[in-house]
């Protein structure tokens, strides 16, 4: 099918927004996505003809409310290509479903000594529990470097994962938009006898996703990054590895049974899903995948291609040295994500400045401290592009971006 | 929606292309550090306190233009004043920026003029901007309380 993200932005309500008599120029998706009409539609019509508990009642409405609930979970089977069903677990967001892994997995394998290794350019939610063993267990961190142009450096990949139990790391990088060779991470992790975990925040919602040919063991990524509503993540992970896995919180659903005197954990994948969960909002998900299904991944990965070769060549030509664009320069190894210097104004003024044409872009330091501190940066304005972005809103930043230099020139 | 002149006053913008009292006091002068998580500024504050006076001061660090003018500003402020003086002036400043100190209900003492300091006003119509105007107050307290 052709793609054209200008009919595209018209299932988004929010985008047709006017702010000051102007129209809203949206680059902020790497942090959170807009909605299509589509799932705001379905989540109202399941909350005004459907909504009712899942797994726990037997009257008709429960029934179709489960059904529901689980086609979600069988659409997100699918999206990634995952071999069975239960192995798709909802948590609240990519960031628990780490934790999870982290905790659980970890937790129970991992002792003294042990090696975890991560990439350089991780975001905190792949940082920060791994710390978390680090204090309680006593485990070692190891880090793959980055090249020049903010790929990873895979020289020595193989050294660093020697006698390392797991190897984490993003399928793409939120601050610098690199694609990192996924499948070959996952054979290298294997090699080494350790497990391979994929980060696919940013990935999943831009790009055909398929954990079987990448041969991974667990991917954890979330709804509200593709056009779906936030408060519910996923974790997909290997049957035999969930379910040799303690199960994380403990509540109802997550029994088959409870005594006095313990518990005995459901089968996946109600184990790692306690307590009632945001069952509009997985509705909503669904939905999510059903409309980025019609219009086809590798559609939405062609025309972000398309988008950062024009926005790269079109900031380089009009500003040349006064713009320094982070990462890779080849679109085939990077997505629509652009992390950014202009002059020498800081991030939050230009943010400000773009803000005047309402452009709305990022501007910090990306919850990914550490990359921020190897690029010699504290924060940079990052602009990051969807689906609905059409070369206009490319045209319209390369605009707005004249003459905000003047006001800061040092 | 407000304008960009109203955030960035021609003072504003001078105090961040030149900013007074940079660099750092060694020990025993009072240091404290201070982040906005929102967005990676960092900021030193170092102060000589004698007698109740701040006899020195001295700011590092890095930020956008509101943070580190105001930085900037405070220092000049702040030079050569009684601690009590400051502590009043810091009240003073944030309630400027619409933040009020939670249980203290005295009222604030403004005789003294704020001077080139009420350039800043114009931030509390950027509320994302309230941050990065205080950090270096929030900061300057710290050092207070560690001198």
């Amino acid at each position: 099918m052709s793609f054209d993200a200008a009919l595209v932005k018209k299932d988004f309500p929010l985008l047709q927004r006017r702010i000051n008599d102007k129209p809203l120029v949206y680059l902020d998706s790497a942090n959170t996505s807009q909605k299509p009409q589509q799932v705001i539609d379905a989540m109202s019509q399941f909350m005004e003809t459907t909504y009712a508990p899942i797994n726990r009642s037997a009257y008709q409405l429960a029934a179709e409310s489960t059904d529901a609930f689980e086609n979600a979970r069988s659409l997100c089977r699918t999206f990634i290509n995952a071999p069975r069903t239960n192995e798709i677990i909802f948590t609240k967001n990519a960031t628990e479903a780490l934790n999870l892994v982290a905790h659980s997995w970890g937790g129970a394998n991992l002792q003294a000594g042990d090696v975890v290794v991560l990439t350089q350019m991780e975001h905190h939610a792949n940082i920060v529990p791994w710390h978390m063993l680090v204090q309680s267990h006593g485990i070692q961190l190891r880090w793959v470097p980055l090249t020049a142009d903010g790929q990873l450096d895979l020289t020595n990949l193989d050294e660093l994962l020697t006698g390392a139990k797991i190897f984490s790391f993003t399928a793409m990088s939120n601050v610098l938009g690199t694609l990192t060779p996924v499948k070959q991470l996952c054979a290298a992790a294997h090699a080494a006898g350790a497990l391979a975990i994929v980060d696919g925040c940013q990935y999943v919602p831009h790009n055909v996703t398929d954990v079987t040919k990448w041969d991974a063991d667990f991917l954890a990524f979330s709804s509200h990054k593709m056009c779906g509503p936030s408060g519910i993540g996923v974790l997909w992970g290997r049957e035999e590895l969930l379910n040799a896995m303690p199960p994380f919180l403990g509540g109802g659903n997550m029994i088959s049974d409870v005594r006095l005197d313990g518990f005995t954990c459901a089968e996946l994948p109600a184990k790692f899903e306690a307590g009632t969960p945001p069952i509009t909002d997985v509705i909503g998900f669904g939905a999510a995948m059903t409309y980025l299904n019609a219009i086809g991944m590798d559609n939405i990965r062609q025309h972000e291609k398309e988008t950062v070769s024009y926005a790269l060549s079109a900031l380089h030509e009009r500003y040349g040295n006064d713009i320094t664009i982070h990462g890779p320069t080849d679109p085939e190894v990077r997505g629509a994500t652009l992390s950014f210097k202009f002059k020498d104004v800081h991030p939050h003024d230009l943010s400000q400045v773009l803000d005047q044409s309402n452009i709305c872009v990022r501007a910090g330091h990306h919850c990914a401290k550490p990359l921020m501190r190897l690029l010699g940066a504290n924060a940079t304005a990052r602009a990051s592009f969807y689906l609905y972005n059409s070369l206009d809103d490319v045209d319209a930043l390369v605009n707005a971006l004249e003459g905000a230099g003047d006001l800061f020139s040092l | 929606m407000p304008g960009l002149e109203d955030l960035y006053r021609e003072i504003i913008l001078d105090h961040y292309r030149t900013p007074r009292n940079r660099g750092e006091l060694a020990p025993p002068a009072s240091k404290a550090e201070g982040h906005n998580p929102l967005c990676g500024d960092e900021i030193q504050v170092y102060i000589d306190v004698a007698d109740g006076i701040v006899r020195d001061i001295k700011i590092s660090g890095q930020g956008c233009s509101i943070s580190q003018s105001s930085a900037s500003m405070m220092s000049a402020a702040v030079k050569g004043k009684s601690i009590g003086d400051i502590r009043n002036l810091v009240r003073r400043f944030k309630h400027m920026m619409s933040i009020e100190e939670e249980g203290n209900d005295s009222p604030i003492d403004e005789s003294q003029s704020l001077g080139d300091l009420e350039a800043l006003q114009g931030v509390v119509k950027f509320p994302v901007r309230i941050k990065c105007a205080v950090l270096s107050w929030n900061t300057l307290l710290d050092a207070l309380n560690n001198a």
